[in-house]
């Protein structure tokens, strides 16, 4: 190879999960240090943001980003690596879709701010001192971030060539997207590099007719081996899921949690998984379908649990009143 | 009076029974809301809650699912499967802050004109008295923005601050 490929890194709304299934493929990280200088990557190695700057654009050839966006922070990194760089890969679920993070879609950033810094019991602020964006100090202005109003996938922010789902992406699959880069093989951006089933046609369990009196969560039941979990009454995102992981967490006899969002031909995936929960109840009387629906806890967090803000509602709305409601006067 | 709210509801109809029905009302000019907008689906297990999220999500302030009474579907059990869809539904949409009274489930047959008026009347009054919904969403779905030329993406989605 004549010349190395610069690879960039950026965690933005993450856990760090993500930056650890980087290292996660192994050995073959050596593989990707063989064909790539990593010019950026704040987790593992101590660069600057004006390092980033200084780039001339496109001069990096690949940015993985992990994590959502909902920081002014973030937004500038997005924008400033989409413009520096040449390919860029939402990597995880987070970045591709919002994922967990992006469950705070439920809840204003007024109710957010107020629960951390005033309502959880280990917090001491007799003041209600909330965070500012700007502070003067003696020794001049201090600024921090903004924090935005809700959680924003990578691609609803900039552009993305590419998506690595996952919570995390899968070993294989980063191993597979990594290499073609390396042999310059990707399929035409944008596209999403995973399956474009649903993890059931992966999944080896049997499936029968399904008929479930009552849906139960994970903890409640120790389910059998090789029979489909939601024929067990076990809440199971597989119908309304992409494949791609090799269904992965049913081999370990988990229900899959929908971390590689809806396939090409779900539009909304937690309006797939209210279809194909409900079409397996055994009920046809409206008392009866009321009582197995109860069992069903938390729909909107467990159907949307990776996918909220790219969902048709994206987030909760608040009516006028609601949100004119507020405490924290201070609160921006 | 000029400036009363005037809901925009959607009332996803089956072709078999109520939207039939509609149909008579409107024959025997009967009067009710033109809020009302009717969309014609083949049974009211057609409806998927796609359609109810996205009529939502592009401004509607109501939406109505009507069928075949139970028991006369005309593919014997689809309104039992928007029956089963309905509590999960509205709870679910409760979750995302759209009030329990701007959805209902109904069934009207072919020769039930007035029932349709007057669920379109009852309707419009319920939703009415909640005001707009104002839902409008212009971020993008992930899917759009696979499918689309990258530069629009940035021009119709502004950082929802
Ligand atoms: S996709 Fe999962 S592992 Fe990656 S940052 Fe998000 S929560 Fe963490
Ligand atoms: S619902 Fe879950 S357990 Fe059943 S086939 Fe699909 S992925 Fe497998
Ligand atoms: S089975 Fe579901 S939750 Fe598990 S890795 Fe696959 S897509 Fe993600
Ligand atoms: S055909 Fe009318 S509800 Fe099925």
């Amino acid at each position: 190879m004549a010349e190395k490929l610069k690879f960039a890194f950026y965690w933005a709304a993450s856990c760090g999960g993500c930056e650890v299934a980087v290292l996660d493929i192994d050995q073959k990280i050596l593989d990707v240090i063989q064909v790539a200088d990593i010019v950026f990557w704040p987790c593992a190695m101590d660069f600057k943001y004006k390092d980033v700057e200084a780039m001339e654009d496109k001069s990096i050839d690949v940015c993985f980003f992990n994590g959502a966006v909902r920081s002014s922070e973030q937004e500038h990194l997005a924008h400033l690596l989409r413009r520096k760089s040449k390919v860029m890969v939402a990597f995880g679920s987070c970045a591709c879709f919002g994922g967990i993070p992006g469950l705070a879609n439920l809840y204003t950033k007024e109710e957010i701010m107020r629960r951390q810094y005033i309502e959880t019991p280990t917090t001491v602020n007799p003041e209600k001192t909330m965070p500012q964006t700007s502070y003067m100090a003696p020794e001049g202005e201090l600024t921090i971030p903004e924090f935005y109003e809700s959680v924003n996938s990578l691609g609803q922010v900039i552009d993305v060539d590419y998506y690595l789902p996952g919570c995390p992406p899968p070993p294989e699959l980063v191993v597979a997207a990594v290499e073609a880069i390396a042999k310059g093989n990707l399929p035409a951006a944008p596209a999403i590099i995973a399956g474009n089933k649903t993890v059931c046609e992966e999944c080896p369990r049997t499936k029968a007719e399904k008929i479930v009196k009552k849906f139960k969560r994970v903890h409640q039941v120790i389910p059998e081996d090789d029979v489909c979990l939601l024929e067990q009454g076990i809440v199971c995102c597989g119908p309304g899921t992409r494949s791609g992981c090799g269904a992965q967490c049913l081999q370990v006899n988990m229900p899959c949690r929908g971390c590689f969002g809806p396939p090409d031909h779900v539009t909304d995936q937690g309006a797939k998984l209210l279809s194909a929960l409900t079409s397996i109840m055994d009920a046809e009387d409206p008392e009866k379908i009321m009582e197995i629906t109860k069992s069903i806890a938390d729909p909107a967090g467990t159907f949307y649990r990776f996918s909220m803000p790219v969902s048709l509602l994206e987030k909760k709305h608040f009516t006028k009143e609601a949100s004119e409601k507020k405490d924290v006067a201070e609160v921006k | 009076m000029k400036n009363e709210f005037e809901p925009n509801i959607v009332a996803f109809c089956c072709t078999w029974c109520t939207y039939t029905g509609a149909d008579l009302a409107g024959i025997s000019r009967m009067i009710y809301p033109s809020n009302v907008k009717i969309i014609r689906t083949m049974c009211s297990g057609r409806v998927d809650p796609q359609f109810v999220m996205k009529a939502f999500r592009e401004g509607a302030d109501g939406v109505m699912i009507c069928g075949c009474h139970p028991g006369d579907c005309h593919y014997q059990n689809g309104n039992v499967k928007a029956m089963r869809r309905y509590p999960l539904l509205v709870e679910m949409l409760g979750q995302f802050g759209i009030e329990e009274d701007r959805i209902m489930l109904e069934w009207v047959s072919a020769s039930e004109g007035d029932k349709f008026a007057e669920i379109c009347e009852v309707m419009t009054e319920r939703v009415k008295k909640l005001g707009p919904l104002g839902m409008k969403r212009k971020g993008q779905d992930f899917r759009q923005a696979l499918m689309h030329p990258a530069k629009k993406i940035n021009e119709e989605v502004p950082v929802k601050a």
